[in-house]
């Protein structure tokens, strides 16, 4: 029994306790709040609007890991999307075929993972910061979709589209599926991998991973490509939701996927954090969200109540560092 | 002049580069080396700017702010709805309100940093969510329109007519862009406290124990950003005529890019105030280049997104290290 317990605990990790905790007080709250709360709607709703927020945080946990910051995931997506759906209109739009979708597809994993590998490129080789090559790769990315479309929607998408973003599979939503097979990938890459680790260990102290043989810029080229990747995944789940492709999509979720990631445990510094702990904090974020939405108030002010758990979970951790302080200075 | 020229490599290099882009831009349009183009510029850069010399003071604090933008949305809404309430108010008023408000707001995030050791990057983007799920919460998304006379008239500083019947003018929030561009620049080049932000941004640890006071610091740089948010935000109601509670939404990204471009590092105890202003007007003059040579404006962006990349790649790279043939033994590192 306590092998299993042991076990448990280090799967989930000691990033665990700010959203385990989070999430507890979410239900009981919105449980007691609110009576429709603990309903199967709630839920369906929740599991159809997680993945796409959630798919774009783990393409930002990864370069958080290693303490940078991918600013351009949402418009890598946008722009993975208009690949796809580029593609379909070149295979006769509503009449393409799976394979085109499948082709598509491709190329569009391809053009997200090279943003990764350019801006990778950049950070590794030059050590400029990435906030400021991830941002101005954004910028370049916005423009060059916007240039594209020239500010428009693309629509007009085969009718088999339509399950990967509404559909369902045994009860549970298709988006859904994928989101939590990447979350496994992005778990066991972390956990399991060598790419993993030396992620954590470019995120601690990157000179002595230099120092101890790690190929630093290797690793960083690579943990950028497949953000950037992460990304086109995210970027294709949008255009089946939405049955349209717009730059600037998702642009609201940016800040919110660092705002998950922190809320789920990871260090800013990089070097600490693991993915179920933010795959925790994701749920929690849009059972937040559901549960206002129940109670009448609108995103907007989900957007706030966010901002507020998030400093939250930060003055609770920062209580609980120093009561631990203290207790060890009188023992 | 060597010597400055070394001192100064970031002005210097951004300099040249806004000197070939224009040169270029004044070969191949008419339009472009004008004095009125050169006013117009400043007209629509100055709010930028004012955005950009508070955000220098946060970095070279060592700090990180997201949320002035956002904050400088809730000042300008505030401002509106309190002048509304007190029937008119005057320039003098709006200052006091908008300026206040700026500070209290950055207050709140130095208040987090400080006191719960929260990092600026992690508080802001949750006070950045706060505010503006807030305002757009409380507004409902609803645009100001009816403003104070005083607030929305144009007022023209300097005007003069060209040979060729052009005016060139400046107008009031380039006079506050400068003013506020002097006072930052004295602010923290020729004051006790402004040496001391540089060096707690440069070693937060080293300045506490050379009887630094953390604290005050945090409050000091993020009270400037916000009076500068605040004081950006009404100016930008002026020069739009409105409130419109997104409008600001999204351009402190744009801000955080020019001034690291102008050579403000992200970690603290570097960048200048000419290299911040450089830095927005190398961006704005791109921008208006491209349009008088008939860009579409649809492309902008990305060749603004290109330049930086390619910059901040330049200028992070010794050219050295790129010619292989040119690197000598024993030689800078």
């Amino acid at each position: 029994m306590t092998a299993i317990v042991n076990r448990t605990r280090a799967f989930l990790g000691p990033e665990m306790a700010g959203p385990g905790f989070a999430l507890f007080a979410v239900l009981l709250f919105f449980s007691l709040a609110s009576p429709q709360f603990l309903s199967r709607a709630t839920f369906g709703s929740v599991a159809f609007q997680l993945p796409e927020l959630g798919l774009l945080t783990l393409a930002m946990l990864l370069p958080v890991l290693t303490g940078g910051l991918n600013l351009a995931i949402t418009f890598t997506a946008n722009i993975a999307g208009l690949t796809v759906a580029w593609v379909l209109q070149q295979n006769g739009g509503v009449d393409a075929g799976p394979f085109a979708f499948l082709l598509g597809c491709v190329l569009g994993i391809g053009v997200g993972a090279l943003s990764g590998v350019v801006m990778g490129l950049v950070i590794a080789y030059t050590r400029a910061h990435p906030i400021l090559v991830s941002l101005s790769m954004m910028i370049f990315l916005r423009g060059l979709g916007e240039f594209l479309t020239r500010g428009g929607d693309v629509s007009g998408f085969p009718a088999f589209l339509q399950p990967l973003g509404h559909g369902s599979i045994l009860g549970f939503p298709v988006p859904l599926i994928i989101f939590v097979g990447c979350v496994a990938i992005w778990h066991l890459l972390l956990t399991r991998m060598k790419l993993g680790f030396n992620t954590y260990m470019i995120g601690s102290n990157i000179e002595a991973a230099r120092y101890s043989g790690v190929n630093t810029r290797k690793v960083l080229v690579l943990v950028y490509t497949l953000s950037g990747a992460m990304c086109a995944i995210a970027g294709i789940i949008m255009l089946a939701r939405f049955n349209s492709v717009r730059v600037g999509h998702g642009e609201s979720y940016l800040l919110i996927t660092v705002l998950a990631c922190f809320l789920g445990g990871v260090n800013p510094f990089g070097g600490f954090g693991r993915v179920i702990p933010v795959f925790v904090a994701l749920v929690v974020l849009q059972l937040l969200a559901s549960g206002l939405n129940l109670m009448g108030a609108n995103q907007h002010l989900a957007t706030a109540v966010w901002g507020i758990l998030l400093i939250g979970v930060m003055i609770l951790r920062f209580a609980a560092g120093h009561l631990k302080f203290l207790k060890r200075k009188k023992g | 002049m060597r010597k400055a020229i070394q001192s100064h490599a970031t002005e210097f290099a951004l300099l040249a580069v806004i000197a070939i882009i224009s040169l270029f831009l004044s070969i191949i349009t008419d339009r472009f080396f004008s004095l009125g183009n050169a006013f117009d510029l400043l007209n629509i850069s100055s709010v930028n700017i004012i955005f950009a010399v508070g955000l220098l003071v946060v970095l070279i604090a060592g700090g990180i702010d997201i949320s002035f933008a956002v904050a400088a949305s809730v000042v300008q809404y505030v401002t509106a709805i309190l002048l509304g309430w007190m029937g008119g108010g005057s320039w003098m008023s709006g200052l006091i309100i908008a300026g206040g408000l700026g500070i209290l707001l950055g207050a709140i995030n130095a208040f987090l940093i400080h006191k719960f050791r929260i990092i600026s990057i992690v508080a802001t983007i949750a006070t950045f969510n706060i505010f503006f799920g807030l305002l757009m919460f409380f507004t409902r998304g609803v645009s100001i329109y009816n403003l104070p006379d005083w607030l929305t008239t144009r007022v023209i500083l300097f005007e003069h007519e060209m040979a060729d019947g052009s005016w060139i003018e400046i107008t009031l929030p380039v006079l506050v862009m400068f003013i506020c561009v002097v006072a930052t620049w004295l602010f923290i080049t020729r004051t006790t406290t402004g040496r001391q932000l540089y060096a707690f941004g440069d070693n937060p640890e080293g300045a506490r124990r050379f009887g630094i006071n953390t604290g005050a610091m945090q409050f000091i740089a993020f009270g400037w950003l916000g009076l500068m948010a605040g004081i950006a935000g009404l100016i930008q109601a002026h020069y739009a005529q409105e409130v419109v509670p997104n409008a600001l939404y999204g351009r402190e990204l744009d801000v955080l890019a020019a001034v690291v471009l102008g050579g403000a590092r992200l970690g603290g105890g570097k960048g200048s105030v000419l290299g911040c202003v450089l830095g927005v007007l190398l961006i704005s003059i791109t921008q208006n280049g491209l349009n008088l040579a008939g860009v579409s404006p649809f492309a902008f962006k990305m060749i603004v997104g290109a330049i930086i990349l390619v910059a901040i790649t330049l200028s992070n790279t010794n050219i050295e290290k790129l010619l292989p043939f040119m690197r000598q033994d024993g030689g800078r590192k």
